[in-house]
C-alpha cells in the first residue's frame, strides 16, 4: 500500500469521482422516467406485464461489454464516445426497473383509484394526483437499486477507454498496484452512498405521509360526537 | 329525481349484471339498494356517476339522461362515499375533504374552511385537519369520506356499503350520523347495503335486490317488514326464522313497567315500554308501534 498517492492523486481521483457521477447519473434519472410509461402499462394488462418482464431480463443478462460495443455500432456514434455508456447503463436501468415500476403500479389501492374517478378526476388527473404518488415508496425502492446497480456497472466502461472510477481497476491491475484498486473501491462506494442519500432525501420531502407512517401505531382514540 | 329506465348492463366477460331494471328514486330521501352481493346493487349505482355505463337503457337525473353528460363533470357534481373510506393516504384530511371543491376550481382560502365547517358537521374534531387517513381510526376515516362526499354541496350523494367495514357501535353512530345530517342537508341519497337492519333503518324507501339487479319488493321499511311479498325476501328479513316475529316473554321480565321481547325462537330482542304498566302478555302484538327491537332502531317517536 502506498497511502502517499492518494494525496499525490486528489485531483485524479475527485476528477474521476465528478465523472462517474456525470456518467452514473443520467441512466439512472431517464432509466427512472422511461420505466413510469412502461410500468403502468404493464400493471393495467398481465399479458404486457409478463411481455416486458422477459425483454428487460434479456436485456439485463446481454454482459455489460457486449452492450457497450453494439451501442455505438447499431447508433454510428464513435466507438469511445461517452454516451455509449451512457445509453447502455439506461437500457439495463430500464430493464432492472420496469419490474419496480410494474409492482408499484399495480400496488395502488383499487378502491382508492376508484374513488378518485368517483370524486371527477380525469385520467390525467387521476394518474399524476393520485396513483403517481402511491406508487412512489416502491418507485422509490425500485430506484435505489438501480441506483446502486448503475453506480456500479458505469466502472465497465473503463474496459473500453471511457475515463470514470472504473479507470482505477484498469490501472492498478496493469501496474499490480493495490492501492488504487482500493482507492477505486472506497469512491465507487461513496459515489453510491451520496446518490442513495440523495434519493432518499427526496423520497422523504415529496412523500410526507410515507415518513409518517411509522406513527402510524399511535391509535388516536375515536371521538364521539356531542 | 333519479330514474332507471329498462337499463341492461352486460360486462365484456358476458356476466349479466342486470337484467331489465327500472326505478325512480325520489328526490330529498333515502332510497336503500339491498341484496346479497352479485345482485348488481353497486353496478346499479355507478351508472348514476357514470362509472359504469349501461349497455342499454338509461338513467335520467331530473329528467336529463345522464349519458349526455361529461362523466367527469357529471361525477363532480355527485357526492360519493364508499366502503374503506377510499381516502386518499397521501393526501391530509383537509385536503381531502377539499378534494372536489379544489377541482372545480374554488379557491383554497374558502375550500378549506368549507372543509372545516364539514368537519363540525359529520363530527370529526377540527384537530384532526392535518393528520393522514392512515393515523385515523376506521370510524373517523368514513365521517372524512362522508364529508368529503358533501363538500360541493351535491343534490346526490351515492354512498356504497359505507360502513360495513366498521364494528357494530361505530356502524350505529355513523348510521344515526347520517339521519341526523340527512334531517339537515335533505339530499337525495342512494345508499347500498347487503344488510337488511341498515336498510330498514336508513331507507326512507327499500329496494330488495336479487340476482341480476332484479327488484323484489320495494316499498316503505314497515311495509316489507308487515308484508313481505314471497319467500325470498322473508328469508332476507329473517322473517322465516321468526326473527321479526316478537311476542312479550312470560320468563324474567326486567324491573319497572317494561316488559321484555323474545322473538320466536325466545332470543331476546328488546324492550317493549307498558306506560299502564299492566300490558298483559296475551296482548302482545308483535306489530305494535311502540316496539322498540334493538336490531331495528327506527325509532317511530
Amino acid at each position: 500500500m502506498d497511502w502517499g498517492w492518494i494525496s499525490r492523486n486528489l485531483d485524479l481521483i475527485g476528477g474521476r469521482v465528478l465523472e462517474h457521477m456525470a456518467l452514473s447519473g443520467p441512466p439512472i434519472v431517464i432509466g427512472f422516467l422511461l420505466s413510469i410509461p412502461f410500468g403502468y402499462w404493464a400493471s393495467r394488462s398481465r399479458i404486457v406485464r409478463s411481455v416486458l418482464l422477459v425483454i428487460g431480463n434479456i436485456v439485463y443478462t446481454i454482459p455489460a461489454i457486449a452492450l457497450i460495443v453494439f451501442v455505438p455500432v447499431v447508433l454510428g456514434l464513435a466507438i469511445l464516445d461517452p454516451v455509449n455508456l451512457v445509453i447502455a447503463l439506461t437500457l439495463y436501468a430500464i430493464a432492472l426497473m420496469i419490474r419496480s415500476a410494474a409492482d408499484a403500479f399495480a400496488a395502488v389501492p383499487r378502491d382508492v383509484a376508484a374513488s378518485a374517478t368517483a370524486m371527477g378526476y380525469s385520467g390525467w388527473q387521476r394518474f399524476f394526483a393520485v396513483e403517481l404518488p402511491l406508487a412512489g415508496p416502491i418507485l422509490l425502492a425500485g430506484v435505489r437499486v438501480v441506483s446502486v446497480s448503475t453506480v456500479s456497472l458505469a466502472s465497465v466502461g473503463a474496459l473500453t477507454g471511457i475515463e470514470n472510477l472504473g479507470s482505477f481497476f484498469t490501472d492498478a491491475f496493469q501496474r499490480q498496484f493495490l492501492t488504487e484498486a482500493l482507492v477505486g473501491i472506497v469512491a465507487v462506494l461513496l459515489v453510491a452512498g451520496l446518490f442513495d442519500l440523495i434519493l432518499t432525501a427526496i423520497g422523504r420531502a415529496l412523500m410526507p405521509w410515507n415518513r409518517r407512517e411509522p406513527t402510524r401505531r399511535l391509535v388516536v382514540p375515536e371521538l364521539t360526537t356531542a | 329525481m333519479i330514474e332507471f329506465r329498462n337499463v341492461v348492463k352486460q360486462f365484456p366477460d358476458g356476466t349479466l349484471a342486470v337484467e331489465d331494471f327500472s326505478l325512480v328514486l325520489p328526490s330529498r330521501r333515502i332510497t336503500v339498494l339491498v341484496g346479497s352481493s352479485g345482485s348488481g346493487k353497486t353496478t346499479l349505482m355507478r351508472m348514476i356517476n357514470r362509472m359504469v355505463d349501461p349497455s342499454s337503457g338509461s338513467v335520467e337525473i331530473d329528467g336529463v339522461d345522464v349519458a349526455t353528460r361529461e362523466p367527469v363533470e357529471l361525477r363532480r357534481g355527485i357526492g360519493y362515499v364508499m366502503q374503506n373510506s377510499g381516502l386518499m393516504p397521501h393526501r391530509t384530511v383537509l385536503d381531502n375533504i377539499t378534494t372536489v371543491p379544489r377541482l372545480t376550481g374554488v379557491p383554497k382560502a374558502d375550500a378549506r374552511r368549507r372543509a372545516l365547517e364539514l368537519m363540525d358537521v359529520v363530527g370529526l374534531e377540527r384537530s384532526l385537519a392535518e393528520r393522514y387517513p392512515g393515523q385515523l381510526s376506521g370510524g373517523q376515516q368514513q365521517r372524512v369520506g362522508v364529508a368529503r362526499g358533501l363538500a360541493v354541496d351535491p343534490n346526490i350523494l351515492l354512498m356504497d356499503e359505507p360502513f360495513s367495514a366498521v364494528d357494530p357501535i361505530v356502524r350505529d353512530e355513523l348510521q344515526q350520523e347520517v339521519l341526523r345530517i340527512q334531517a339537515e342537508l335533505a339530499k337525495t341519497i342512494v345508499f347500498v347495503s347487503h344488510d337488511i337492519d341498515e336498510a330498514f333503518l336508513l331507507g326512507d324507501e327499500v329496494v330488495v335486490l336479487e340476482r341480476g339487479g332484479r327488484i323484489v319488493q320495494q316499498g316503505a321499511p314497515a311495509e316489507i317488514l308487515a308484508n313481505p311479498i314471497n319467500e325470498f325476501v322473508a328469508n332476507f328479513i329473517g322473517a322465516d326464522r321468526g326473527k321479526r316475529r316478537l311476542a312479550v316473554s312470560s320468563a324474567a321480565q326486567p324491573d319497572g313497567d317494561d316488559r321484555l321481547l323474545v322473538d320466536a325462537g325466545g332470543y331476546p330482542v328488546g324492550l317493549i315500554a307498558a306506560p299502564d304498566g299492566r300490558l298483559a302478555t296475551s296482548d302482545a302484538t308483535p306489530k305494535s308501534r311502540s316496539v322498540s327491537n334493538k336490531t331495528d332502531q327506527a325509532g317511530d317517536a
